[in-house]
């Protein structure tokens, strides 16, 4: 599994670090997305694509 | 496909906790619908929850309310537009590139983390305020001594507003809020509490402070009048949201109690107990609105350029699609993550990471410096705020003995 996340279109809601810190954060300056971990684990793919489903800006893809 | 059409929307309540009866019936029929407006306009009624998150996470509409057709609701539908033009910061309403740049000021302000080190100054907030309602003795009001003062206090304080201060906005908000308002007044309330932004706005300037407005202007990013704007929404969305959600969200759970003794039994569930009140209160009559800029197809209806179409959140939040088992029931236990009280697209809920950390502090402290809190008047009593363009209690009676 690949995490893909797009700054531009990221409104900074913060769902995706409140669905699984692990593999994302939020920039201090502008609270866009930070990918953390590309390639999740077998343990974090179920929140990667919670997270995906969740994201209001559709700024995170999953493939 | 036969067409569902109303002539109106419905708004009357039957019961404190749920939307109108008729929206579960349109829903179950058509989850995107007609709706007649005030101007004769045949509109779209949305109900149905991932119909409502295609739509508000499409870029082919636009939340500039003088693109609206108006409901009957308000001011019997009739405002001219051009006195509904948006001022400059008001982003809520703005569409890219200016949404983009205003919000992107303020989303560093209310990241997750920045939100999560909060936790432990807004419990301090929250047991002051307890005890200062633990000094009635045994009786008072939950909305004016706990629900509304604890989301204003901590609004005040990081936007860097004299919480002293707030007569100079919270009459006005109400007034500008209220339903039975005319035109006028709501206008007259909002240029009262503009005059008092601006106000602000130059005495941060000459005196910054450590608060949000301050570092917004220090950016110098933001024009005066924008950074006004910007304040104004934020300070108002700040508290009247979430202490509405207090208030009725106590009241869901005292009239609950079986759901009640689950959340002070296993206080790990309070997270999701506030996903699950956000998801069966909702907060909002109705809506969001939107209008079409383009000709767009959603869920196999051709949605032309110039169409306006209300989403109905309360309805798509207990849409059993996305919820299944009983979505009129409230159980703290559900999954509740995924629901749209806080929107979907780019205009969700700024404030959102804040709201649930107060709302998560706010409700596990309560029940727990108040074992026996318990309504003190009968549940028919309690004035519902369906007045109010927010839902919620106007006052919550309760009583304690320990």
């Amino acid at each position: 599994m690949k995490i893909s996340v797009d700054q531009a279109k990221c409104c900074g809601s913060g769902m995706c670090v409140l669905t699984d810190p692990d593999l994302f954060d939020q920039n201090d300056e502008d609270g866009t997305v930070v990918l953390l971990e590309e390639h999740p684990d077998a343990a974090h793919e179920a929140s990667a694509k919670e997270a995906a489903g969740l994201c209001p800006a559709g700024a995170i893809t999953i493939s | 496909m036969t067409e569902v059409i109303s002539e109106k929307l419905p708004t009357t309540r039957q019961t404190p906790f749920d939307p109108p009866p008729e929206l579960a019936r349109i829903r179950d029929q058509a989850a995107i619908s007609r709706l007649k407006f005030a101007d004769g306009h045949l509109g779209w009624l949305v109900t149905g929850h991932h119909q409502v998150r295609e739509v508000l996470g499409s870029p082919k509409f636009t939340n500039d309310p003088a693109e609206h057709h108006l409901l009957e609701v308000r001011f019997q539908g009739e405002v001219p537009k051009e006195r509904r033009r948006i001022k400059p910061g008001m982003f809520l309403n703005q569409d890219p590139p200016d949404h983009t740049r205003l919000r992107r000021m303020l989303q560093g302000q209310f990241t997750v983390r920045r939100m999560n080190q909060l936790s432990e100054w807004i419990g301090t907030i929250v047991d002051d305020q307890l005890e200062h309602l633990r000094s009635f003795g045994g009786r008072a009001d939950l909305v004016q001594e706990f629900a509304l003062p604890v989301p204003s206090l901590v609004i005040c304080a990081l936007l860097g507003v004299d919480y002293d201060e707030r007569h100079r906005f919270q009459e006005d908000t109400a007034k500008l809020l209220s339903l039975n308002s005319t035109f006028e007044e709501a206008m007259a309330a909002m240029e009262r509490i503009e005059a008092f932004m601006r106000e602000l706005i130059a005495r941060k300037k000459a005196d910054p402070g450590d608060d949000m407005i301050s570092d917004l202007l220090a950016t110098g990013e933001p024009t005066d009048e924008e950074a006004s704007n910007m304040a104004m929404l934020l300070l108002l969305a700040g508290h009247e949201t979430t202490a509405n959600m207090l208030g009725l969200g106590t009241f869901t759970l005292l009239r609950h109690p079986d759901q009640l003794k689950i959340l002070r039994d296993e206080p790990d569930v309070v997270d999701n107990a506030v996903e699950e009140l956000m998801r069966y209160l909702s907060i909002i009559h109705f809506g969001p609105v939107r209008t079409a800029t383009e000709d767009v197809e959603i869920d196999g209806h051709l949605i032309k350029a110039g169409d306006t179409v209300v989403m109905h959140v309360p309805a798509a939040n207990r849409d059993p699609e996305k919820f299944p088992g009983n979505p009129e029931e409230l159980d703290l236990r559900r999954p509740a993550t995924g629901h749209v009280a806080f929107g979907h697209g780019i205009h969700q809920c700024l404030g959102q990471q804040l709201a649930r950390i107060e709302m998560r502090i706010a409700f596990a402290k309560l029940f727990q410096a108040f074992p026996d809190l318990r309504l003190d008047t009968a549940p028919e009593d309690v004035p519902l705020r369906t007045d109010m363009g927010i839902y919620g209690v106007h006052a919550l009676p309760v009583a304690w003995s320990s």
